[in-house]
């Protein structure tokens, strides 16, 4: 999908959601189109074009700019054509020599207010105020520009990504409802009114000091050079495009990568992107210029041990060297004493790969993803409960949501693409439950008031849950058809008597959640009565002891009030990675082959045994955690880790490092010097999404293409990489091209049976399961039966979390995003993204902070049973007394120096979210920061040595 | 008890008539006379103000522009037992108030207890077939109601003429949980004060009217959007409304019955253009008064997206006597489709300026100069504006056109909200046309682009004219511009400037060049 540079189609007004047809005439040619359309779009989708400005197909009709005006026989005067609807047997004439003066004199009005510099315009040749005075035929301005105007007002150049520059504004509005409409964040307004109407940004005198969030909506719907980038302005004009998806979170937006040669100008969202539908966020919009930072390392590494520097050599030396190291550590240790970790940033092609070959070339199944840390409970909960491990809707089908619950989740930070999504919904009127121990921008946004916050204590998700469901059930606003038809009787009947004691009411779990009865019972009663009830949750329910308990108890809760098998409702996890269900999907856990399917089955392990042509181990191989314990204990010796940066992200670091040191291969394939790396002896140079052709499954399920815009800077990309160590490894594989890889995929899973490059290029993504049966996918899961027949209530009992507070340790700490950062950060660090976050800080609400003497911007020292860092001190009341949170996208933050090794029973999903802690007023960084800082150090000298 | 009247509208005050009835008070007590004061609201003759009036076998007798130092004449002259209104022998005694010619060949519908009592006073409101049609209202059918309406002929009289039944028959076609009624009252026209007369002298009629609407299409909250020029008419709504609850008249049990109407008042914010309905509706959202494309209209998708019934203060005053007398009784008045009564403002340069309720069909020429007896200087009349600030300057050959909207609308010009404004000899109508776009140039909503920079366009042109600059080129440049603004603007306020601005060049040619 290269194509030339052309602006994307735009179409004037959104499409309309009758589906009746209607006739009319459009310049004498009869044309058929949906009930509700506009006339101009009625005529831009026969191939009549009628000039505009201020409409564009994102957002709705306006009517100020005038150009559009057309005749309508048997209508007075000229109506608009962007805010007409088209009607049964309308004659409509988009050109005649009326029209053709009035438009020529309104373009002449907007000139004469309008600086003539085009050649020396940023967006000079990309610019719809110029293209349509060409077609108007606009050559004169005899107002003369000696008149009032607003030729000199100042640039406003605060944003780190794109320019203001009022000088060029028509005052179409674009900008101001692209803001309101797509982003929803009412950033800006106009200020005056008549001649004097200007953008502005309410009470705030400049972009960066307004509530922007930077989303790049508004520079996407300017149709002049007032809103451009900067990379525009330094560059010109693009010159191709690639359509390709966003490596960022879970929401897995698709972008266009316009390019000049080899490289990327611009990204722009796509408007027929399925999953965010022309819309974007900071990251993705912005911040992609990482893949270009100095920092990148393009050549493979290696050395004998992580006290020498680092030696530059080629792909073969690497890849010979690793797998040798590798086979040295199996003939002493044994099969099981090596594995990999796969990451969920990768392309599902790429996670393939390395999974086939642990089981293939390592001959064990010691290969786990980053989802375990994540979204591993989703997983097993889901499948548990429901039969698949993946959430059930498309993001569209919150549209006809009516009631939408938000659980541990902040999507407007963390999933801004959908936050937006969410929001206009909200707009519209559906009801909001937000259920986090902070209060979240959704709690209370501009026009946007959530109906019940539950700030729920961290740790105690399961007891909210479950005194829900009591009240639902016992106040008898269940949906008992719906679970007769469709729900295990008996599985049911155990799940009412256990679920119906009075030690799950409102009344007694009030004093461990924290959470008033009388408004748990409100929110539990508007989820159960107030229509499509949709279930949103994050890792805030997942990184919990109880994790798993907490997304079968939000199933129970779906299938309780019938809100599963059709849009509008439905459980659906946000997943925190661009491809976490795809990892997922992979097979690249211990005990799973892809398709989600036991290793221990013979039928499933024979498919890939006869495709393979080896012998699978049937017993499953390590997690993560069981991996760096074994390596302590000594059994475990070599790691393939690729793209993922376990010493930053897993909790517990020094249990991490101490597991890192003690190995005697350690193989890291990443783009940057992660901190993982610093304790590698071969670094394989990465590809970022940029450089590489494959597929990622967002948390739709939706599978969509992640092109090559530019070659690899290492000359592999990473299933190359991955394909060579395998291949070195005796490993007999072959590809030519990730399509291949895809094309084993689906010959052996029979959900992605009917996944194919050529299909994806031609629906545009694909939401599996995908097979015969579905051949374009499954937008709506469960639809007449749950995957696995009868859904399952299941018994969640509420078992505490070991981790809890106490004399020592009195505050709970949680941690989350911030919008502008991206996990560990290793990609939004090394962009213009720190202008928003320069630091992780310690949230503390005003009475935590005044018992122990804080204040605002303090150093602060926060200790946990396992360890100590310290940040500054941000007081807020956003989070509640007894709770403090951070985030943490820097490494010297130690975010995950406090985490504990507590993890979720069924899958061992890291309790991220509650550490007891105490946090007090210090002046030096903890040890640990010290420590960290002497080896970080030396670590790039070992580098820079490297390099020369 | 002898009653004296002393108006308390805007227009009486401003003409001194506190003054005057302070000193009355004054006067009364220190002679511990027997008389009582009573504030009417005004008759609306403001030529006449302060116009005091007193009682005498219940006939009203005036005293026109009533001076401070005439009160004691006054009260002496009333005092006398022996008065005689046919001996006349004040100075500004009129006679009996109703029998002055201007006032008698008047047909007051909507007007006729104006200035007759206390305008906050319901009972009585009640005693002058207040509150009738309302109670008859409240026996019928929404469907009733609206035909009754709709049979009355009865059409906008903020500007646009639209048939009100039609309008309320959407709304009431239209299902929605909830629906509004709004009164745009935002009267800001120059040369109009029929709104303001009517809120501020019979306030009771207009929360009649909208109450009656909210049983037509079953909407039972009101908004009155008032402009906050209107201060003593704010203070007379709020007054009015509270009573009006206090009387079960408003709140959950209209009158007793299972019918709840709710009604406040909401200031707007000195905008002109919020007086255009969609804007209004922005504002009453609490937006920027910014004008909305139209679809969706507002009594499909109108305030917070609901049905909406946005209807002129006047419009929904003269409800209360459709209902009350019938709507065959109403569309007995007027002519052609002008059906009822015009309440005409009549002011500018005129001798007898106020406020004119006539029946549609009175010739232009007879209102200005029978009703208004020509120009106050008493130089001949120049020019006539009607319609407002974007009514056309009526060719001196028109003056004889009916007061009707077809005909109006046939020699390009509009009744619109009955304003008319009179101009003598001495004005340069170059100045009349400039201010008519600079007017716009400062109300204009700034969201389409005709009507945001042409306006100023259009000042920036005038100008160049006025200097003798390219004069030709630049009066053909200024009537494109004017065909753009009138051909293309979003809505009447950039598509109408240029009727007074074209009309003057057109008729005025020698002040242009």
């Amino acid at each position: 999908m290269i194509e030339f540079y052309t602006p994307q189609k735009d179409l004037g007004t959104p499409e309309s959601a009758e589906h009746e047809m209607v006739s009319l005439y459009i310049d004498g040619k009869s044309v058929e189109v949906k009930k509700g359309t506009s006339v101009m779009r009625a005529a831009a989708e026969n191939g009549v074009k009628i000039p505009k400005l201020c409409a564009t197909d994102s957002l709705e009709s306006f009517g100020s700019c005038r150009m559009c005006l057309v005749e309508i026989e048997g209508k007075r005067g000229y109506p608009a054509s962007c805010t007409t609807p088209v009607e049964a047997g309308m004659k409509v004439f988009t050109q005649t020599n009326k029209l053709e003066s009035l438009r020529k004199n309104v373009m002449e009005l907007y000139i004469s207010d309008h600086p003539l510099d085009c050649l020396t315009c940023p967006t000079n040749g990309d610019c719809e105020l110029q293209d349509t005075a060409g077609e108007v035929g606009l050559r004169s301005v005899r107002y003369g520009f000696e008149g009032e105007n607003h030729l000199v007002a100042d640039k406003d150049e605060s944003n780190p990504y794109f320019t203001f520059d009022p000088s060029k504004c028509i005052v179409c509005s674009r900008c101001v409802r692209a803001c309101e409409e797509t982003q929803g964040t009412f950033a800006l307004t106009i200020d005056g009114r008549g001649f004097d109407s200007k953008v502005s940004f309410g009470d705030a005198d400049s972009f960066m000091e307004s509530d922007c969030v930077s989303c790049g909506a508004c520079v996407a719907a300017c149709p002049t050079a007032t809103l451009t980038e900067n990379s525009i302005i330094d560059k010109g004009k693009p010159e191709h495009s690639v359509i390709t998806t966003c490596a960022y979170c879970g929401v897995g937006c698709s972008f266009q990568a316009e390019m000049k040669g080899n490289e990327v100008i611009r990204m722009t969202p796509n408007k027929n992107g399925q999953a965010n539908e022309g819309h974007a966020c900071v990251k993705g919009r912005f911040a992609f210029g990482y893949a270009t930072h100095k920092d990148r390392i393009i050549n493979p590494m290696i050395r004998e041990s992580i006290d020498l520097p680092w030696k530059q050599v080629s792909w073969e030396e690497a890849t010979s060297f690793a797998a040798s190291k590798l086979k040295l550590i199996q003939k002493n240790h044994g099969v099981g004493s090596i594995g990999a970790i796969s990451s969920s940033r990768c392309t599902n092609e790429e996670v393939y790969l390395v999974q086939k070959m642990v089981r293939m070339g390592f001959g064990n199944n010691n290969i786990d993803t980053c989802a375990r840390v994540c979204h591993s409970p989703t997983g097993f909960g889901l499948k548990t409960t429901l039969g698949e491990s993946a959430g059930t809707q498309t993001f569209e089908s919150v549209s006809k949501a009516d009631v939408i619950i938000v659980m541990g989740a902040n999507p407007t930070e963390a999933h801004p693409v959908f936050g937006s999504r969410l929001k206009r919904r909200l707009r519209q009127g559906a009801k909001l439950i937000v259920i986090d121990p902070r209060k979240i921008e959704l709690v209370n946004a501009p026009h946007i008031k959530a109906e019940h916050h539950l700030p729920v204590r961290p740790g105690t998700n399961v007891t909210v849950l479950n005194s829900m469901a009591h009240v639902i059930l016992t106040e008898n606003l269940h949906s008992e058809d719906y679970i007769l038809e469709r729900c295990d009787q008996n599985e049911f009947n155990e799940w009412v008597s256990f679920i119906s004691e009075s030690r799950h009411s409102p009344e007694e779990t009030e004093s461990q959640s924290g959470v008033p009865a009388d408004e748990l019972r409100s929110a539990a009663r508007l989820y159960a009565n107030g229509g499509n009830g949709a279930i949103f949750y994050g890792l805030g329910v997942t990184e919990h002891s109880q994790g798993s308990t907490a997304v079968m108890a939000i199933a129970n809760l779906a299938m309780l009030t019938g809100n599963l098998g059709r849009e509008g409702v439905g459980v659906n996890p946000l997943r925190g990675q661009n491809n976490v269900q795809g990892s997922c999907d992979m097979g690249s856990f211990p005990h799973e082959l892809p398709g989600y399917r036991h290793i221990s089955i013979d039928e499933s392990r024979e498919i890939f045994e006869t495709e393979w042509g080896v012998n699978l181990d049937s017993e499953p191989g390590l997690r993560i955690p069981n991996m760096f314990d074994s390596a302590i204990e000594g059994q475990f010796k070599g790691l393939y880790c690729q793209g993922e940066d376990i010493a930053q992200s897993d909790p517990n670091t020094q249990h991490v490092e101490m597991a890192l040191k003690s190995l005697d291969c350690l193989i890291v394939q990443d783009i940057f010097l992660n901190e993982t790396a610093k304790f590698a002896h071969v670094f394989l140079p990465g590809a970022s999404f940029l450089e590489k052709d494959g597929t990622f499954t967002n948390a739709e399920r939706r599978i969509s293409r992640v092109r090559q815009a530019i070659p690899p800077l290492s000359g592999k990309a990473d299933w190359e990489a991955t394909l060579a160590l395998a291949n070195e490894l005796g490993c007999d594989m072959s590809y030519d091209h990730p399509s291949e890889i895809m094309d084993e995929i689906s010959r052996l899973t029979p959900t992605f049976n009917g996944v194919s490059y050529e299909k994806l290029d031609e629906l545009g993504s694909i939401q599996w399961p995908c097979n015969e049966t579905v051949p374009e996918g499954t937008p709506i899961m469960h639809v007449d039966t749950f995957v696995k027949g009868k859904g399952s209530f299941a018994l969640t009992e509420y078992i505490a979390s070991e981790e809890k507070a106490n004399r020592r340790f009195p505050l709970l700490l949680t941690t989350g995003r911030i919008l502008s950062q991206y996990n560990v950060g290793a990609q939004t660090r090394r962009t213009k993204n720190v202008s928003w976050h320069e630091e992780d800080t310690l949230e503390i609400h005003p009475h935590d902070a005044e018992d122990r003497g804080i204040r605002h911007g303090d150093w602060v020292g926060i200790k946990s049973r396992v360890g100590e860092t310290v940040l500054h001190a941000k007081i807020t009341s956003k989070v509640k007394p007894g709770v403090v949170y951070t985030t943490f996208h820097h490494p010297v933050s130690g975010a995950n120096v406090i985490t504990t090794d507590n993890s979720d029973w069924a899958t061992n999903c890291p309790e991220y979210k509650v550490t007891a802690v105490q946090v007090s007023k210090v002046s030096a960084p903890s040890n640990w920061q010290i420590q960290q800082k002497k080896f970080d150090a030396k670590q790039k000298d070992f580098l820079s040595e490297a390099k020369v | 008890m002898r009653k004296l009247f002393i108006p308390n509208d805007t227009s009486a005050v401003a003409m001194g008539s506190n003054l005057v009835a302070n000193r009355f008070e004054e006067l009364i007590k220190n002679k511990s006379l027997d008389i009582q004061i009573i504030r009417n609201g005004s008759r609306g003759m403001f030529w006449l103000e302060p116009l005091v009036e007193f009682e005498s076998d219940f006939k009203r007798f005036g005293f026109q522009s009533v001076d401070l130092s005439e009160v004691e004449s006054i009260l002496e002259f009333i005092c006398d037992d022996s008065f005689d209104a046919a001996l006349n022998k004040h100075p500004k005694f009129l006679g009996e108030t109703e029998s002055i010619e201007y006032f008698k060949k008047q047909q007051r519908l909507s007007f006729f207890r104006s200035g007759l009592g206390d305008p906050l006073c319901i009972d009585h409101y009640s005693s002058l077939e207040g509150f009738t049609g309302l109670k008859k209202a409240l026996e019928m059918q929404p469907q009733q109601i609206v035909d009754e309406v709709k049979n009355s002929g009865l059409r906008g009289r903020g500007g646009a003429a639209f048939p009100t039944g039609i309008k309320w028959q959407t709304v009431l076609d239209t299902a929605h949980s909830k629906k509004y009624i709004v009164c745009n009252a935002d009267e800001g026209d120059s040369g109009t004060f029929a709104d303001r007369l009517l809120m501020e002298s019979d306030p009771y009629q207009l929360i009649e009217g909208m109450i009656i609407a909210g049983l037509a299409v079953n909407a039972n909250q009101g908004y009155i959007y008032l402009r906050s020029e209107y201060p003593f008419a704010h203070a007379t709504l709020n007054t009015a409304i509270s009573r009006c609850y206090a009387e079960g008249i408003l709140g959950q049990n209209v009158l007793g019955k299972k019918i709840c109407f709710e009604l406040e008042v909401r200031l707007g914010a000195g905008a002109y253009i919020c007086g255009e309905e969609t804007s209004l509706l922005e504002s009453l959202e609490g937006k920027r008064g910014l004008v909305r494309s139209k679809p969706p209209l507002p009594a499909i998708e109108g305030l917070f997206g609901c049905p909406t019934v946005v209807n002129n203060v006047l419009t929904l005053g003269a409800i209360s006597t459709i209902l009350c007398k019938g709507s065959d009784y109403y569309k007995n008045y007027g002519t052609g489709r002008s059906r009822g009564t015009l309440p005409v403002q009549l002011s500018g340069n005129i001798k007898r300026g106020g406020l004119i309720e006539i029946p549609f069909g009175i010739s232009l020429r007879e209102i200005v100069e029978d009703f208004g007896g020509g120009t106050f200087s008493g130089n001949p009349v120049k020019a006539i504006q009607v319609g407002g600030p974007l009514g056309a300057f009526v060719d001196r050959d028109k003056w004889d056109t009916p007061m009707d909207y077809e005909a109006f609308s046939a020699i390009n010009s509009m009744i619109g909200h009955g304003g008319i404004v009179v101009f003598d000899d001495q004005i340069n109508m170059f100045d009349q046309a400039r201010f008519a776009m600079e007017f716009c140039a400062i109300e204009s909503c700034g969201k389409c682009t005709p009507c945001r920079i042409g306006s100023t366009r259009g000042l920036e042109v005038l100008d160049k004219i006025s200097s003798k600059k390219d004069v030709e080129d630049n009066l053909i440049l200024l009537e494109e511009l004017c065909d753009t603004m009138e051909h293309s603007s979003l809505c009447a306020m950039g598509g109408m400037t240029p009727f007074p601005v074209k009309s003057a060049v057109e008729l005025y040619k020698e002040d242009f060049t």
